[in-house]
C-alpha cells in the first residue's frame, strides 16, 4: 500500500491566452475568446499531492503548518488577484495555459523540503482540470 | 478492469498529541490540533474496488455488500466516535488522516471477497485528503 496527502488551494487571476509569435487571426481561431485583449479571469483551485513516509512520531506525510505557508509563499501570494500574463514573469515568455501554469507551479512546489511532490493538478473552472504527475511516478507505474 | 467506487460519511473527534515528546513540543508541532479537548471532522470515505465484472451479475461487487462491509468494518467503529480513546486499531498512533486512511485499508483490504481494494480516499476536510493506492506488485493500483 502507497500513501499519498492531498490539499487543496484556491487563488484567483486573469489572463489572455495569446502569443505574439502567432498573427491576430491565429490567435482567434486558435484561442477563441480566451484571446480576448482585455483577458479574462478564473478562480483557480490547486490540488498539491505529496508522498513519502508516514513519520511515526507525527503520524503524518507533511506537517501543514509547513506545507500551507510554503505554497501560499511560492503560488498563492504572486498569483492570487493577479494579472498572469504581466505579473508573473515566467509568463511574459510563454502563453498562460492551464497547461503551463501546471508546469510552474509544480516547478515551484518540487523543492518543498519535508515530502515529495508528486501531482499537481489545477481546476480552472468545475468543468476544466489540468494535472502533471512527477515523471518518475509515471515511470514506476 | 472496471473501477467501483461507494463514499460514505462518517463523524469523529481526535486531537494531537505525542506522549513522547514535550508539551512545548506538541504545540510548536501540532498547533491548535493539540487542544486536550479534541475537535472534531465530518470524514468523507471514497472505497475504490478495481476488477472484471462478472458475466452472470454484470457486477464487479455487490454494492449491497460493500455498504454492509462498510457499515461493519467503518461506520460501526469510528462514527461518532474520540478517535484517540474509543479505537484500538489506532493505539499508540495520532489519529491523523494519513494513519486513518491507513488503518481502513488494512481493515477493508482482506475483506473485498471480488475484485481488489484499489483506493481509500479519506477527506477530513474538502480540501484535505489522504489516498492509499495498492502497490504495483499487488495487480491494480499505481505505486510511488
Amino acid at each position: 500500500m502507497n500513501i499519498s496527502l492531498t490539499r487543496r488551494y484556491r487563488f484567483s487571476a486573469s489572463h489572455r491566452l495569446h502569443t505574439p509569435k502567432l498573427s491576430e487571426e491565429e490567435n482567434r481561431r486558435i484561442y477563441g475568446k480566451c484571446s480576448n485583449p482585455y483577458g479574462h479571469g478564473h478562480n483557480y483551485v490547486v490540488e498539491v499531492t505529496l508522498t513519502g513516509p508516514v513519520d511515526p512520531e507525527t503520524g503524518m506525510i507533511a506537517n501543514l503548518a509547513e506545507l500551507d505557508p510554503f505554497v501560499q509563499r511560492e503560488v498563492i501570494e504572486p498569483f492570487d488577484y493577479k494579472f498572469l500574463n504581466e505579473e508573473v514573469p515566467e509568463f511574459r515568455a510563454q502563453v498562460a495555459t492551464t497547461e503551463n501554469l501546471c508546469q510552474e507551479i509544480f516547478r515551484r512546489l518540487k523543492s518543498f523540503p519535508a515530502a515529495r511532490l508528486e501531482r499537481v493538478r489545477i481546476e480552472e473552472t468545475s468543468k476544466n482540470s489540468f494535472e502533471i504527475v512527477d515523471e518518475r511516478e509515471e515511470a514506476a507505474k | 478492469m472496471i473501477r467501483i467506487t461507494r463514499k460514505i460519511e462518517f463523524s469523529a473527534a481526535h486531537f494531537y498529541h505525542n506522549a513522547n515528546l514535550s508539551a512545548e513540543e506538541n504545540r510548536r508541532i501540532f498547533g491548535k490540533c493539540n487542544n486536550p479537548h479534541g475537535h472534531g471532522h465530518n470524514y468523507a470515505l471514497e472505497v475504490t474496488i478495481a476488477g472484471e465484472p462478472d458475466p452472470a451479475t454484470g457486477m464487479v461487487l455487490d454494492l449491497k455488500e460493500l455498504k454492509d462491509i462498510l457499515q461493519r468494518e467503518v461506520m460501526d467503529r469510528l462514527d461518532h466516535r474520540h478517535l484517540n480513546y474509543e479505537v484500538p486499531e489506532l493505539a499508540g498512533q495520532i489519529p491523523t488522516c494519513e494513519n486513518i486512511a491507513a488503518m481502513i485499508w488494512k481493515l477493508l483490504a482482506p475483506k473485498i471477497a471480488a475484485g481488489k481494494l484499489d483506493r481509500v480516499r479519506l477527506y477530513e476536510s474538502p480540501d484535505l485528503f489522504a489516498d492509499c493506492t495498492a502497490d504495483a506488485a499487488n495487480g491494480t493500483g499505481k505505486r510511488t
